[in-house]
């Protein structure tokens, strides 16, 4: 732990991750050295020689083909493989030096689907590696609450509840409350979010996103989706045969610059709309807009609306959030403002990306969406003109930034066989 | 029939005690070794077509034979009858353990090491709850063919209801004949579904929420 400073050097291209200095950081660095896994009866090795550093604090996607190894590396970390060759330390410590089980217990593991024990309630799945540390009955359920409520489930609704009688998402949610209970500095993640249909899927993606910022944890996940990885990871791995390293950089510098023709084939067509998940719509230039409260006077909400050449108001309720997008005709037909409010009023989190913001402003009437932020309270609205910006003021940077060397840099990590940040 | 019954009340409810005695502490008996013995099969997949060909060898073995074969060794008397009903107690128990420990999740399993279980732990907390219901399915065949063969092993003066069954056979033609065998049959009925309802209760009370069928 003590060299974690060392290694979270920022990078040159990092700048478009302007959150990360000062940011709390709870993770530990994770380092592989020479690791080699061999099966016996098999020529070539399953890994051959990996080395890598897993910065503290930071997300690190392993993509690559099916039985490239990237499954394999993950679970070396936490001994479920033991290595042949080679050294795995984890905050400066060697993983070997401790008795597996405990080791275990001290790195949060989420898979596919959540893999909840179907014969346990939500409480008590969450509370397993607890109890394995011997937390008193307190210290769990107090726990159990607080893990409920980061991952969005009402802990008295769904405490005492068994996994079947949650859907994908939920259990999938419950999971990673689980691989997060005792609170590890290092998280590994298998295909985390393989199970559940699209829509859930970025939901979830967007709220593990918000868990990271809050916790800082070093996330090691693997996944087959090259899209989530551009979007979780703070860095990408793309894995081919034998768990040989071809990049690991920024999704950015990757999208921008691949390493060889085997990263610039898995990252696959349409690199500039894929750049669309690397943005969030906190980044983008917020416009003002009139806002209302309800029971304000209608009539002075419509003289700010057209002082400001706008055909609509956004009606918050008492707390803030946005209620409704009335049309001024609407409220020239009211003396106070009292409309009712629409379940449907789609709004995006400030956590969204530019994708997730696009597809909602085509899908609204208003061309344009509604930004809320913590709690739901109302930040802004975002419309095309504000993404078309962002994405000319991006790309400029990027040509410059590539430029300045970011390809020699990624040659050099794939030429080696090594990578380091 | 009423006279027989009336004059041995005392008699036959003792009796029906200890048979069910006897079927329950075989059956418990049978069930901790059948689940160790899984437990082994499980870790040692090469073990599995030996625990095969036994339970299909040992449901073939006629049970009046094994109590023949076990005279000798153990005497007359209870531990025969014992030895016997446990040695057939033991194999729908085992059949369904193997079984149902094989049909636990593989990755469920993975994810409870992952996790830092101890493999014991695995094994109490995961596994086996998740394979019980198939267990305990086994537990209810098994009590039920204990019954009747605590019955046949009453030959060799076991306890029980058997005694009566037997007595009934050696005095065919004499005028009590078919009241014992009539009372040790119906007996072993009520004492079996006596012990299906305890089961079946048991099941209740152990089969998590989780993974109960409705």
């Amino acid at each position: 732990m003590t060299d974690q400073d060392t290694h979270t050097t920022p990078q040159p291209h990092d700048d478009a991750r302007d959150d990360r200095d000062g940011r709390r950081i709870s993770g530990v660095d994770i380092e592989l050295r020479d690791v080699v896994k061999k099966y016996p009866g098999q020529k070539a090795p399953a890994v051959q020689s990996l080395s890598l550093t897993v910065p503290a604090g930071e997300v690190v996607m392993f993509i690559g083909p099916s039985g490239c190894g990237k499954t394999t590396s993950l679970k070396m970390i936490n001994r479920l493989i033991e290595p042949t060759s080679g050294t795995i330390t984890i905050g400066g410590e060697d993983v070997r030096g401790r008795d597996a089980d405990e080791l275990r217990r001290t790195i949060g593991y989420v898979i596919q689907g959540g893999s909840l024990f179907p014969h346990m309630t939500v409480a008590d799945n969450i509370a397993v590696v607890p109890k394995l540390l011997k937390w008193s009955k307190q210290e769990i359920a107090a726990r159990t609450e607080e893990l409920l409520d980061l991952v969005g489930l009402d802990p008295a609704r769904y405490r005492d509840r068994y996994p079947r009688e949650l859907s994908g998402g939920q259990q999938q949610r419950v999971g990673v409350a689980r691989g997060l209970a005792a609170d590890p500095p290092v998280v590994l993640m298998d295909e985390p979010f393989g199970a559940v249909d699209p829509i859930t899927r970025q939901r979830l993606q967007d709220e593990m996103l918000g868990i990271q910022r809050e916790l800082g944890k070093t996330i090691v996940c693997v996944t087959h989706d090259i899209d989530e990885a551009i979007k979780l990871g703070d860095r990408i791995l793309i894995f081919s045969e034998g768990a040989h390293i071809e990049q690991y950089d920024t999704p950015e510098n990757i999208l921008a610059a691949p390493a060889n023709d085997f990263v610039a084939d898995f990252v696959g067509a349409g690199s500039t709309l894929k750049q669309l998940s690397l943005s969030r719509v906190n980044e983008l230039r917020m416009g003002e807009w009139t806002t209302a409260r309800q029971g304000d006077d209608a009539a002075d909400a419509v003289r700010r609306a057209e002082a400001a050449r706008q055909d609509c108001v956004v009606v918050l309720d008492e707390r803030g959030r946005p209620v409704a997008w009335p049309w001024l005709r609407t409220l020239r037909r009211q003396q106070r403002i009292d409309v009712p409010r629409r379940d449907e009023l789609v709004t995006l989190d400030r956590r969204a990306t530019l994708n997730d913001a696009l597809d909602t402003m085509l899908s609204s009437s208003h061309a344009a969406a509604i930004v809320t932020g913590d709690k739901d309270e109302y930040l802004g609205v975002v419309d095309f003109e504000s993404v078309t910006q962002h994405i000319r003021a991006q790309e400029a940077a990027a040509a410059e930034a590539t430029e300045a060397g970011g390809a020699t840099e990624a040659g050099e990590a794939a030429g080696t066989g090594e990578a380091r940040p | 029939m009423d006279d027989f019954i009336a004059e041995r009340r005392r008699q036959i409810a003792f009796d029906m005690l200890q048979h069910a005695n006897l079927v329950f502490q075989c059956v418990l008996v049978a069930t901790i070794v059948a689940i160790a013995l899984a437990v082994l099969i499980n870790r040692f997949k090469v073990l599995e077509p030996v625990a095969n060909a036994v339970s299909a060898v040992g449901l073939t073995l006629p049970s009046f034979a094994l109590v023949g074969l076990l005279l000798p060794l153990s005497g007359l008397g209870t531990t025969t009858a014992f030895l016997c009903v446990v040695f057939y107690a033991v194999l729908p128990v085992l059949r369904n353990a193997v079984v149902g420990l094989a049909g636990v999740d593989q990755t469920l399993l993975e994810s409870a090491r992952g996790m830092g279980m101890g493999p014991v732990g695995v094994l109490l907390k995961v596994q086996i709850p998740l394979a019980w219901p198939v267990i305990l399915a086994g537990v209810r065949t098994s009590m039920q063919m204990s019954m009747g063969i605590a019955a046949i092993a009453a030959y060799v003066l076991g306890p029980g209801l058997g005694s009566y069954i037997w007595t009934g056979l050696v005095q065919t033609g004499g005028a009590n004949a078919l009241n014992y065998a009539v009372v040790g049959t119906v007996g072993i009925v009520i004492v079996a579904l006596v012990a299906d309802l305890l089961l079946l209760a048991l099941g209740r009370l152990t089969i998590s929420k989780g993974v109960r069928v409705a």
